[in-house]
């Protein structure tokens, strides 16, 4: 091979690579913001705090909706105090105000920014999507609890309260049906 | 420095007729397609211009005066005019005048090559911007919003607003403009890097190279690692639009911050694309008209490698207001701060060159003097922004605008500018008249210094960028920017006609109409050169210069 092709396939792999790696972006940033919390991403956790502190912290809820979703969606709560590592238990009300079946998603993110890895949530209604029958109301429950880590970590150990915030998003009906099939 | 034994004049060589229309639509020539490039950013330029024009109309005083729903449309059309001044500008004036147009016609001079690597490659580089530019200038005739025609959403093309703000075709047009784009920009890299690495006449190492080359090198590598993840970005949001994907929409776990961190991995590494062509013109004018080598070679070298790799890894600063971890934060301020280090080394060095040198203030010679001092501006300015406490403060305001007109459209352009003066005479053959480019210069200069030195002070009052209407208190500085947009446009007829004047009179220019300190290959060359040239290898004399 002419040392001048050789030049040109090896130039030309490089943007074929660099083309790749924006789409290994979408799951590789996913992955970094689970790992690290960043922009708020919260953790799951399968089992409660191994222990409880004394110290207490307030989590504050908040709920909205994105305008073209015809659902009335608020905390039963706005705010509760518990220890590090206690579990808390809070429901969200979600009504939907349209004549028609509607499938929506909650999005979630915890403020500050700085304090959602150590917010760890065992069980919540943003987990899967939610379809809600024309006028149905539903009560939605979360359990969580913050990790006593929160304490002993130099960037978070002044925080005080946190706001765990959801908002619903309208999920399209193809994405539905890809989800669960055609019904 | 560079200095060829044996050139081969043949002046009267098989040079078709400029009015044969194949020799252009089939060109294989470096400097025909070159010059293609050149022709091609000129009326983009002056295209971009014009809107730049509409925006400053608009902007002169407060309420809206065109945009009002008359024959220029309304406020979404004024947006649309951004939008497309953006990307016209950067894809289709500084990018094929600085490495289309100048990089293809002296990067294989310079060298000591015959043409480029690839010959045809490169005329399917060129012919794809036309088709780009026509893809991107439709879009803005057909349905973007429900109810205005255009893409309104800025050239960061951030979704929501580019995939459901704009349900309709004109983004679609867009993305498929910005693609062929791409695509013709990586096309022309590899063939440069091919060229660069492969063509060099005997005795020219790489360490022997005109920096303009090593300019052009820095600068395709750049592109070719980062135009793709544009690609990558653009082909998502093509596929969220029109397939049901959810790389960007949260109802389907997708995350719309994802494409401002994809985007602007591209979008960082671009500026300094548009940039570093022009720190490479610069660096051989300054040397040419102080009758001294660059001081600092090596350190010129790899001051430009260290703000490719660093440009690379600083993106996020262009997102402080996303709501980033302090800690991410503190590292992107201090990377991007990195920054002024290889940039202060290429002005100091710059500097350096012409202290002590035999300087002459030949027209080209002012623009690289006004480009050190306004691209001074524009980095001192950036120095500040890279604080991401002040970033906060001045996110989307003039201030913003200001920065970046200071580098681009005050630094890259002068470039440009420097670089068409420098050379001119060998392009063309032909002498233009100096009085017109001095002329040229001093409008340009003040002009431009009008409008955007203003635009400092409103940015720090908090005006917002992208708004085709302000406050009442605004208005002082907005007319004083407007009244320089006047001074530049006048210094762009002063242009055109230094252009008309040089072709009507047709004064021969020789080989080297700058004298000693020119000493790159293609001054050895006839003005202008032979259609083919160095069909035997020059030899490369190394005088022990740098």
């Amino acid at each position: 091979m002419a040392s001048k092709t050789k030049i040109a396939l090896i130039a030309g792999f490089a943007p074929l690579a660099m083309f790749g790696m924006a789409f290994a972006g979408v799951p590789l940033y996913k992955l970094f913001c689970e790992k690290t919390g960043y922009n708020g991403t919260t953790s799951i956790a399968k089992d409660a705090a191994s222990e409880v502190l004394s110290r207490q912290i307030k989590i504050r809820f908040d709920a909205n909706i994105m305008p073209n979703v015809p659902w009335r969606f608020t905390p039963e709560q706005s705010e509760v105090s518990l220890r590090l590592g206690e579990n808390g238990l809070a429901f969200y009300r979600v009504t939907n105000t349209s004549d028609h079946p509607i499938t929506a998603v909650a999005n979630y993110n915890v403020t500050p920014h700085k304090a959602a890895i150590y917010f760890q949530k065992l069980e919540c209604f943003c987990f899967k999507n939610q379809t809600l029958a024309a006028g149905e109301t539903r009560e939605m429950p979360v359990i969580f609890y913050v990790d006593p880590r929160l304490a002993s970590d130099e960037k978070t150990k002044e925080i005080s309260q946190v706001t765990l915030s959801y908002t619903f998003f309208e999920v399209p009906k193809q994405t539905v049906e890809l989800q669960t099939g055609p019904s | 420095m560079a200095h060829a034994a044996h050139t081969d004049n043949d002046v009267h060589s098989d040079r078709p007729s400029i009015f044969n229309p194949w020799r252009w639509l089939n060109s294989t020539n470096h400097k025909d397609i070159g010059t293609m490039y050149l022709i091609f950013a000129i009326v983009a330029g002056l295209v971009g211009g014009g809107m730049s024009g509409l925006m400053r109309w608009e902007l002169m005083e407060p309420g809206i005066q065109v945009f009002n729903g008359g024959m220029w449309g309304d406020a979404h059309n004024y947006n649309v005019v951004i939008t497309m001044h953006g990307l016209i500008m950067i894809f289709f004036m500084v990018m094929p005048a600085l490495i289309g147009g100048f990089g293809n016609w002296f990067v294989p001079i310079m060298i000591g090559a015959p043409d480029m690597a690839f010959p045809r490659m490169n005329n399917i580089s060129f012919w794809l911007m036309p088709a780009s530019l026509a893809l991107g200038v439709l879009s803005t005739f057909v349905p973007g919003t429900g109810s205005g025609n255009g893409f309104g959403g800025s050239w960061v093309l951030y979704p929501p607003l580019s995939t459901s703000g704009h349900p309709g075709p004109a983004m679609d047009l867009l993305i498929l403009s910005l693609h062929i784009a791409g695509i013709s920009s990586i096309l022309g890299s590899i063939n440069f890097i091919t060229t660069i690495l492969n063509m060099r006449a005997p005795g020219m190492t790489m360490f022997k190279m005109p920096l303009f080359v090593w300019a052009i090198f820095y600068t395709v590598w750049l592109l070719v690692l980062s135009l793709p993840v544009l690609a990558g970005a653009l082909t998502m949001l093509l596929t969220d639009r029109n397939f049901g994907t959810g790389f960007f929409d949260p109802a389907q776990g997708g995350d719309p911050v994802m494409f401002q961190h994809l985007f602007w991995f591209f979008g960082h590494p671009e500026v300094y694309i548009l940039i570093l062509p022009g720190f490479g013109i610069v660096s051989q004018i300054i040397s040419t008209f102080s009758k001294k080598p660059v001081f600092g070679y090596l350190g010129m070298v790899f001051a430009m490698g260290m703000i490719g790799f660093v440009g690379f890894i600083v993106w996020a600063h262009h997102m402080f207001t996303v709501g980033m971890d302090v800690n991410l934060k503190a590292y992107f301020v201090a990377a991007t701060m990195v920054i002024a280090v290889p940039t202060g080394i290429k002005i100091f060095s710059w500097i350096a060159t012409m202290w002590g040198g035999s300087i002459r203030f030949s027209v080209p010679m002012m623009w690289a003097i006004g480009f050190i001092f306004v691209f001074t501006i524009g980095g001192v300015t950036g120095v500040a922004l890279a604080n991401s406490s002040f970033d906060v403060i001045v996110h989307d305001t003039y201030y913003v605008v200001a920065h970046f007109h200071y580098t681009m459209s005050l630094g890259a352009v002068f470039t440009i500018f420097a670089g068409f003066y420098y050379w001119l005479p060998k392009m063309s053959g032909y002498k233009y008249n100096s009085f017109l480019g001095t002329v040229h210069f001093w409008l340009t200069f003040i002009g431009v210094n009008t409008v955007f030195f203003p635009q400092h002070f409103l940015g720090l009052q908090g005006m917002p960028r992208r708004y085709v209407d302000y406050a009442e208190v605004f208005a002082y500085f907005n007319k004083i920017s407007t009244i320089g947009y006047v001074i530049t446009a006048v210094g762009v007829l002063v242009f055109l006609l230094m252009l008309l004047e040089c072709f009507i009179m047709k004064r021969k220019a020789g080989n080297n109409p700058w004298g000693d300190g020119a000493d790159t290959l293609e001054w050895t060359l006839s003005s202008p050169p032979p259609f083919h040239q160095f069909s035997e290898p020059p030899v490369f004399e190394d005088k022990g210069g740098h």
